[in-house]
């Protein structure tokens, strides 16, 4: 067990160099620069010159590499282009709490409104409860998050004004629609996951054996059922909660959330290069800590798993 | 007499005909029932399945015929007619250029079609060779290539095609490359099991002792077997590709314009959504709705392909 964590997590540092490496590749070796980006002012060649030697920007790839690398183990990744006076691990520090806390709040949202639709139709399969669940759970799968916003604000804001405004995040009520457009995707999945595994246990002979002992229902579901049922959608919170936990660049755009989406995406137009490497490491380090942990808390969950 | 009889119903039918009418031993051949055959019969009998084909039928009409449909031209603009609430003479309205917004609905969907179906074709021309030969070859061949799709699969995908765009410029070609350069991972991975699971199969086996190629027996053998699997990922595939052509164009890395997408319609005025709801809610309405439409068809295919696993 211990080998295995172990194994695991020492192949945490090759995977982000691998990343890091092939973000590099990609940024170096295409077109564009970011002494230039495109629509600004067009800068002299001089202060060209001077603004690459100031980024480093001159030297040979393979040094701007290794000086990345070396400053990148410090955590150091310097100054953002586009927001000259910041270093990255500012703004990241300051924008990447923002979003942790709209995905937190999405994700417990799906997990809460997801297993219950999924034990509700499994409980009541093939009644009108589980096809308003299957429907529910398809439509949020096949939604993309900035067309479900758009629905959201023409609906919750404009046709029935329940909540007040379109945007910002100063105060809890400005919450809600974000955490719902970004909940209800992952919330169809989990439903889906939870229907199906539900399903799956009520049939086996050790609930048969509950039933013909004259169990109530009620306590075979609540006791029996739901103990074994709910391991499997454990292992895709993990990749879930990577996706959503980072949150989303459209759903901070359209809400107007000062969280790191929103300024990542400013940061590729601008070609921002430091800024790109940090959230990308930063997204690469999450979602490989998160399947670790997923790993393990579902080999806890059910012990017939067995790590060697 | 066959030793191995493909469709127990006939097997039925025949020893009902011995025991009932033992003086007419006459064989009547049961109706044949192919796995395609069998497969599209349970495809036409599901609800949702067919509707979404009617819908992405009906999409594919529009995008198709858009130069015959469209009362206007997409970049003609009205000078008259700037931001106008739907009405009789533009039935969706028009957008802050004038120009009519059913007619870049309908345009658009050239746009959505042409990317969820090309760069699905992409991704299958690099996810099923790069996965039948991790999958036939093993070994130190296999090691690499998975380590490689293990470290693709740390990537947040869709910054990762964001990311790509931005370095390649914008352009339909582009998306082609960037959703394929992205998208092969999954469907290699998935190619790459059936291929392993498949390879000591008798049949298999009984090809190499004939002394078929590697080449032919991935292609001719392997290939064929894992085909269920295969169509109904790209078919799952399709809708993420018109998504991701939708986000970036949203973001305003995708389309050039003044070539119409949707996703770049909703991105540019869902900033005026309190003001002008029209000219963001119709294309949001419609990638929604063209996306449902081809879940519900993997769905269905993928049900009718696989019986077994709608459980």
């Amino acid at each position: 067990m211990l080998r295995y964590v172990l194994g695991r997590v020492l192949m945490i540092p090759p995977t982000l160099l691998a990343m890091s490496l092939i973000i590099f590749i990609v940024m170096h070796n295409t077109p564009g620069s970011p002494l230039q980006p495109e629509g600004a002012n067009p800068l002299s060649p001089e202060d060209l010159k001077n603004l690459a030697a100031a980024w480093g920007l001159d030297r040979p790839l393979h040094e701007q590499y290794i000086n990345f690398l070396v400053k990148a183990v410090q955590l150091d990744f310097g100054y953002s282009y586009s927001y000259r006076t910041s270093q990255v691990t500012e703004i990241i520090s300051r924008t990447f709490p923002v979003s942790l806390h709209l995905g937190t709040m999405a994700l417990l949202f799906a997990v809460v409104v997801g297993m219950t639709l999924g034990i509700l139709a499994a409980i009541n399969q093939n009644g009108p409860v589980d096809y308003f669940c299957t429907f529910t759970a398809m439509l949020g799968v096949a939604t993309p998050n900035f067309v479900l916003a758009v629905v959201l604000i023409i609906v919750f804001v404009m046709l029935l004004p329940v909540i007040p405004r379109t945007g910002g995040w100063d105060q809890p009520v400005d919450w809600i629609l974000p955490t719902i457009t970004l909940g209800l995707g992952p919330m169809a999945i989990i439903a889906r996951y939870t229907r199906s595994s539900m399903v799956d246990v009520i049939r086996s002979d050790y609930v048969r054996t509950a039933r013909a002992k004259g169990l109530a229902e009620r306590r075979v579901i609540l006791v029996h059922v739901l103990k074994n049922a709910l391991i499997p959608p454990v292992t895709i919170l993990g990749p879930l909660f990577a996706a959503v936990g980072t949150g989303s660049p459209f759903v901070e755009l359209i809400f107007r959330v000062p969280g790191m989406g929103r300024f990542f995406v400013q940061s590729l137009l601008a070609r921002d290069y430091p800024m790109i490497m940090a959230v990308f490491l930063l997204f690469g380090a999450f979602v490989v800590i998160m399947n670790l942990v997923v790993d393990l808390v579902y080999g806890f969950l059910d012990p017939r798993i067995r790590y060697d | 007499m066959e030793l191995f009889e493909a469709d127990p119903r006939a097997r039925l039918e025949r020893s009902l005909a011995v025991s009932t009418a033992e003086e007419e031993l006459e064989w009547v051949p049961a109706r044949r029932a192919s796995l395609w055959g069998d497969a599209l019969r349970r495809l036409i009998r599901n609800r949702l399945a067919m509707f979404g084909l009617a819908v992405i039928l009906f999409f594919s009409f529009l995008a198709a015929f858009a130069p015959v449909i469209a009362p206007h031209d997409y970049a003609e603009q009205f000078w008259d007619h700037i931001a106008e609430y739907p009405s009789a003479e533009f039935p969706l309205g028009t957008d802050l250029n004038g120009r009519d917004m059913l007619s870049r609905m309908i345009y658009g969907a050239r746009v959505s079609m042409t990317v969820g179906l090309v760069a699905q074709f992409i991704v299958v021309l690099i996810g099923v060779p790069i996965g039948a030969i991790a999958g036939y070859y093993g070994g130190k061949i296999d090691t690499a290539i998975m380590r490689f799709v293990d470290i693709m699969y740390a990537f947040p995908t869709l910054l990762f095609v964001i990311l790509i765009m931005t370095m390649l410029g914008k352009g339909l070609f582009n998306i082609f490359i960037a959703i394929g350069l992205v998208g092969w991972v999954t469907l290699s991975r998935l190619v790459r099991a059936q291929v392993l699971s498949l390879r000591e199969k008798e049949f298999v086996k009984a090809a190499r002792t004939m002394g078929a190629s590697s080449g032919r027996i991935i292609i001719r053998h392997l290939l064929p077997n894992a085909l269920t699997p295969i169509i109904v990922a790209v078919t799952f595939g399709i809708p993420q590709a018109i998504f991701t052509e939708a986000a970036l164009s949203f973001i305003g890395v995708g389309i050039n314009p003044p070539t119409p997408s949707w996703g770049q319609m909703v991105g540019e005025y869902q900033q005026y959504i309190r003001s002008y709801w029209h000219m963001s809610l119709f294309p949001a309405l419609a990638i929604g709705l063209l996306m449902l439409a081809f879940t519900f068809f993997g769905d269905g295919l993928r049900d009718a392909l696989d019986p077994r696993m709608n459980e």
